[in-house]
């Protein structure tokens, strides 16, 4: 990491850590949400920008975490803190099991059986003999962490301040994993399988476990949305979901870590900002922001930062 | 003259003065303004339920040109949602935290009101005549912040149920719900009302998802059970495919169809008006579509205020007197909190409404509520369709007492 990079990352840290003293309970718990859209775009980011397997069903491993969160505390009573990890587990090999077979679909193929997934998840979810579990319908309402130790937060700070430690793990493995040999072996099986293969590079391996760890990173943005939101139903995890986080990593720059972020960014607030100029047709708004930002920035919110970098260096 | 008028204006200020010291203002109420939040879907899978927002926003804009209330401005701040629940609590938020409103009125959605339930509770802040017809709502004993508004689905079932076993006791009943919270909430009114003869009663009981194109098989499969009795728990376009396809394959069951679907305009003229004859239904509201109110004063005032306030909203649909309807008890509630616009004072108000009346209600039905109270609306009235509008019969049917 260069040393500018490092200053930019150290100014990024102390921003986030200032941010809830500075702005409302609110906006905290709108951050909240920016940083765990950011790391389930993360997630999708390994899987279809690194690795080139669209996804058109991550909402379902959302769905999962955010389940393995809920029930994990109803009904086992477990602390918040320690489904993060259970719900990272499950996911991974959630994902993992799905991607064996996801193995033979290319392209579109590929992202139409994920997108099955994506829309049978809320009616599993509704199944009724699961429903001891997962409340059916009616889904599971859980209570909202108190900062531990005497800290002098208020819960909304609390779990911004959880998230943002849990967001940085993850961005930080992310970063590990891939720029190093697992990194550069994704990106040649997206760009050429078939050289990739010849070079050495277990395709049918690689490609099971980017879906796997891909599927683990939305599966705990998925748990942490949870704590967050306090509550889970089936109808929050609409197909909807899906096709909005691959709105993120599209906006905010395919194959892209810090794009992660941008995305997250782009999926939380323009909604909100296309509800206040109509509420006949929001979505439109949306979608002329969607257009605006796809032929602006046809690389994404973090290509065009790099290229307004290095035009700046030359 | 000059001094007389002098005097006047100062007897007129001391007498004012112990109603101002009276005046009482949590956070979004004022001299001049009382701001109101809420969150409707105005985009996503429930969207058509939208325009029941926007008929809440126009009343509002009425009455702020007729004066206000109690001389006050309303504000009514309405914001999406999609129907999806984490999109509320984020709304819900902003409109407590950031626009300080004084509560929230008809955010819409059982799966949404779910969401915020504990919150609001939490937070003290009304979360008034919630639109959904969720029994839960009726809890003030936990939940003494959250009040519903329209009859309750569970109690609607049991309306039938009681008719049912009155005229046939010996029924074999097929139901077919709608697979979410609302259908499962019918079913339960269905079984608690038939109680230990449920399990005999019952021989066929048939789910669909919202996402299904029809509900052909399933009509196949209910016939095919023996069933001579019809709950239909549908939602209007599946209450129309529903009504055709059973009388398309020649099945005559004794036909229940639930209050949601009861249109005549989007539901029974689809589905064919012949094919609808013999429904049996519930009503505690006046359809704009029935012949019989079409030249009733109080529709007639409600499509004066349509073309005026909400020109593009539709004058066929159901939704549109519900909003009005809902705004209007809104409306006599924060008359009868007069200064005192705390929140506490607004609760205690809501939950002492007393044979309150409106006009676009059906006759009979009026709003009644109490402190251990918090269903506004319990009366309903069964009708039958005749081929050409519905007809009521019997009694209105109270179910405060069931």
């Amino acid at each position: 990491m260069s040393k500018r990079n490092l200053i930019v990352l150290a100014i990024l840290l102390v921003v986030a850590v200032a941010l809830p003293f500075v702005v409302s309970n609110y906006r905290t718990f709108q951050f909240t949400l920016v940083m765990v859209y950011a790391t389930a775009l993360l997630g999708l980011n390994i899987l279809t920008g690194y690795n080139g397997q669209i996804s058109l069903g991550h909402g379902a491993f959302y769905a999962l975490g955010a389940y393995c969160a809920a029930v994990l505390m109803d009904q086992a009573g477990a602390p918040y803190w320690a489904t993060i990890p259970a719900a990272a587990v499950v996911c991974l090999v959630a994902g993992f099991l799905f991607g064996l077979p996801a193995l033979r679909l290319e392209g579109l193929y590929l992202a139409l059986a994920t997108f099955a997934l994506g829309v049978a998840m809320p009616q599993l979810l509704k199944y009724d003999h699961l429903a001891k579990w997962t409340g059916g319908v009616q889904g599971i309402v859980i209570a909202k962490p108190e900062a531990p130790w005497g800290l002098p937060l208020n819960p909304d700070q609390w779990l911004y301040f959880f998230t943002l430690a849990v967001t940085m793990v993850m961005f930080w493995l992310a970063w590990n994993l891939l720029r190093g040999r697992i990194g550069r072996a994704l990106v040649a099986i997206r760009d050429q399988h078939i050289a990739a293969e010849a070079m050495g590079v277990n395709n049918a391996i690689y490609k099971s476990l980017a879906f796997g760890v891909s599927a683990m990173y939305t599966g705990v943005a998925g748990a942490l949305s949870a704590i967050a939101i306090q509550y889970v139903a089936p109808d929050s995890f609409s197909i909807f979901v899906s096709i909005v986080f691959l709105v993120g990593i599209v906006v905010g720059g395919l194959a892209s870590i810090s794009g992660a972020l941008y995305g997250a960014l782009f999926i939380q607030f323009v909604p909100n900002i296309a509800d206040e100029i109509s509420k006949a047709a929001p979505w439109a708004i949306f979608g002329i922001f969607m257009i605006g930002f796809v032929y602006l920035m046809p690389t994404g919110v973090a290509g065009a930062v790099r290229l307004l970098l290095a035009r700046r260096k030359s | 003259m000059k001094a007389k008028t002098i005097t006047a204006s100062m007897v007129l200020a001391l007498a004012a003065f112990p109603a101002a010291a009276q005046k009482k203002y949590d956070p979004g109420a004022s001299d001049r303004e009382i701001k109101i939040g809420n969150t409707n879907p105005y985009s996503g899978p429930a969207s058509a339920y939208g325009t029941i927002g926007k008929t809440i926003a126009a009343y509002f804009t009425m009455v702020n040109e007729q004066g206000g209330i109690n001389g006050r401005k309303i504000t009514f701040i309405t914001y999406d949602d999609g129907y999806s629940p984490p999109k509320t609590v984020e709304m819900a938020r902003k409109l407590v935290e950031q626009d300080q409103v004084l509560f929230l009125f008809q955010t819409l959605g059982t799966p949404s009101n779910t969401a915020i339930h504990k919150y609001m509770n939490m937070r003290k802040v009304p979360q008034m005549h919630v639109a959904t017809g969720a029994t839960k709502w009726n809890d003030p004993a936990n939940f003494k912040w959250t009040m519903g508004w329209q009859p309750n689905y569970q109690d609607e079932a049991k309306a039938y149920v009681r008719y049912l076993l009155k005229e046939k006791p010996n029924a074999k009943i097929g139901i077919l719900y709608q697979n979410d919270d609302y259908g499962k909430d019918y079913l339960k009114g269905i079984k608690d009302g038939l109680g230990g003869k449920a399990k005999s009663m019952i021989v066929a009981e048939v789910s669909y998802e919202v996402a299904d194109p029809t509900v052909d098989s399933q009509i196949v499969q209910l016939q095919q059970s023996g069933a001579d009795v019809f709950f239909n728990i549908t939602t209007p376009k599946f209450a129309a495919q529903a009504i055709r396809k059973a009388y398309d394959i020649g099945w005559k069951p004794l036909h229940f169809l639930n209050n949601v679907s009861t249109s005549v305009a989007s539901v029974l003229t689809p589905a064919g008006l012949d094919k609808s004859l013999g429904l049996i239904s519930t009503a505690y509201i006046k359809d704009p579509t029935d012949k019989q109110w079409e030249n009733d004063p109080a529709i007639e005032k409600w499509r004066t205020f349509m073309k005026k306030y909400y020109p593009d909203g539709s004058l066929i649909d159901n939704s549109n007197v519900y909003g009005y309807t809902v705004a209007s008890t809104l409306h006599q509630v924060l008359k009868q909190a007069g200064n005192d616009l705390t929140r506490e004072n607004i609760m205690k108000q809501a939950a002492s409404v007393k044979g309150l009346k409106i006009d676009t209600l059906l006759p009979g039905v009026t709003i009644q509520t109490g402190a251990k109270d918090y269903a506004p609306i319990q009366s309903v009235q069964l009708m039958r369709f005749n081929g050409k509008q519905w007809e009521r019969f019997g009694q209105i049917i109270d179910s405060s007492g069931m």
